[in-house]
């Protein structure tokens, strides 16, 4: 009996070695999510800050009609069918102001639905 | 197939008004280039010949915000300008943004038919459209398509093809596979040398992706007219004069009738510049367009003043100046 717990907390030992070396550089890779709503006629929130190099996943979720989500600087166009969470991955590596725009008409005041990415 | 000189003959010369712009199509006379018209006629199937239309963009029947507390009076005059000048345009074509939405049961049809009646008041062979976002961006083109017709399409006039582009009723600014199929197989019959007149909404370059200056696919768009050697591009949305030349096309941008924005160079805000009382019609000023050899044509900004024009009286005056010019 002893004999079978020392080699239970051997193993123990072992899987969680492999464990922490399997998932130690995932966890290094791992994006930052970063949670974004839109709603007529605004992003929330309206600045994000991330740094240079950063991997970062934007998760965007409309919450009443479809929205766009544009940046010629990232190179993404997505549609943001309401209800439904849009995962956008960025990564910048040249700091400064980028601004993303909602480009899905969405009524009257649509031209001022935008956020800043500022990128440190 | 007979040669045909590569040289540019499209000239299209004129002003605009404070309302719009108006263009002449001028191919060369009969002594100097009779011999390429005829040639043309032939291959097009209609031999070019001399015809004015005006360019409107931008009226936003039914908007009601602080910069533009004359509602559709600029319009009207705009109308009366046109119907005042001696020889009546062959067409006139307006180039979206015929209303301004309105999400009130009812209001965006009967801003369509307040629009309809104020353009039914113009003394023009012909008239056309194309929707502009807050035309057909919320509903897909549904009420546009009830009062207009089709969103996209294209015909013949003395001797010019014209093509009418959507590029707003996906919602997105882009005009989408389907019509870019189209229009490669609407293009198909002409010859290279075919006079062309495209017109549409928004810009078909990256004027200023940032403040939604673009069509996505507008470079597709610009790769199927790219083999046609007599391009010209006419488009409205921004709210204000641009010239841009690129390949054998040239993009024209008209005035708005409702308001200015500023020039994206200056690094303002995209924001309305703001109504002036003292000087209502400062951004309805005109513009003469001319040839300017060897391909870009000049524009020169006339600027109004209050001493000169004031209020109402004054758009119509500057507008008369304009005719003159």
């Amino acid at each position: 009996m002893k004999t079978a717990l020392r080699f239970l907390a051997i193993a123990s030992v072992v899987l969680a070695t492999v464990a922490s070396v399997v998932s130690a550089p995932a966890r290094a890779d791992e994006p930052r999510v970063i949670p974004v709503v839109a709603k007529r006629f605004e992003f929330e929130p309206k600045e994000i800050h991330v740094k240079k190099g950063e991997n970062v996943v934007l998760e965007v979720t409309s919450q009443d009609v479809t929205h766009g989500l544009f940046s010629r600087k990232f190179g993404f166009d997505e549609d943001l069918a309401p209800g439904k969470t849009v995962r956008v991955p960025i990564r910048a590596d040249e700091a400064g102001p980028y601004l993303i725009l909602c480009d899905h008409y969405c009524g009257s005041g649509h031209g001022g639905m935008k956020m800043t990415i500022v990128v440190e | 197939m007979v040669p045909v000189d590569r040289r540019k003959f499209f000239k299209i010369t004129g002003l605009t008004l404070g309302a719009g712009a108006l263009y002449r199509f001028a191919p060369p006379a009969l002594g100097e280039g009779g011999g390429l018209m005829n040639a043309l006629g032939r291959q097009n199937g209609e031999r070019p010949t001399p015809f004015s239309f005006v360019q409107f963009s931008d009226t936003h029947v039914g908007f009601d915000g602080p910069p533009d507390p004359l509602g559709t009076k600029a319009f009207e005059r705009a109308v009366e300008t046109v119907n005042a000048l001696p020889e009546p345009p062959d067409l006139v074509l307006f180039t979206g943004d015929l209303t301004h939405d309105s999400e009130k049961p009812g209001e965006h049809a009967a801003r369509m038919k307040r629009f309809r009646e104020i353009a039914a008041g113009l003394r023009a062979t012909r008239i056309q459209c194309v929707p502009g976002e807050h035309d057909a961006g919320l509903d897909g083109g549904v009420l546009f398509r009830e009062n207009f017709g089709e969103t996209y399409y294209s015909f013949d006039h003395r001797g010019v093809h014209f093509v009418a582009l959507d590029n707003v009723s996906r919602g997105k600014p882009a005009v989408g596979p389907e019509q870019l199929a189209w229009l490669q197989k609407d293009l198909e019959r002409f010859p290279k040398s075919a006079p062309i007149v495209v017109f549409t909404h928004r810009p078909l370059f990256d004027l200023k992706p940032d403040w939604e200056w673009f069509t996505s696919d507008g470079d597709r768009v610009m790769s199927a007219l790219a083999p046609y050697e007599n391009v010209t591009v006419l488009y409205g949305h921004i709210h204000r004069e641009h010239v841009h030349e690129e390949g054998h096309a040239t993009h024209y941008a008209s005035r708005s009738l409702i308001f200015a924005f500023p020039d994206p160079e200056t690094g303002a805000p995209k924001k309305p510049v703001a109504f002036d009382p003292a000087k209502p019609f400062e951004n309805l000023g005109l513009r003469r367009v001319r040839e300017r050899p060897p391909a870009r044509p000049g524009v020169e900004p006339m600027e109004l003043t209050l001493r000169e024009y004031a209020g109402t009286v004054g758009i119509q005056q500057l507008l008369r100046k304009g005719e003159e010019s």
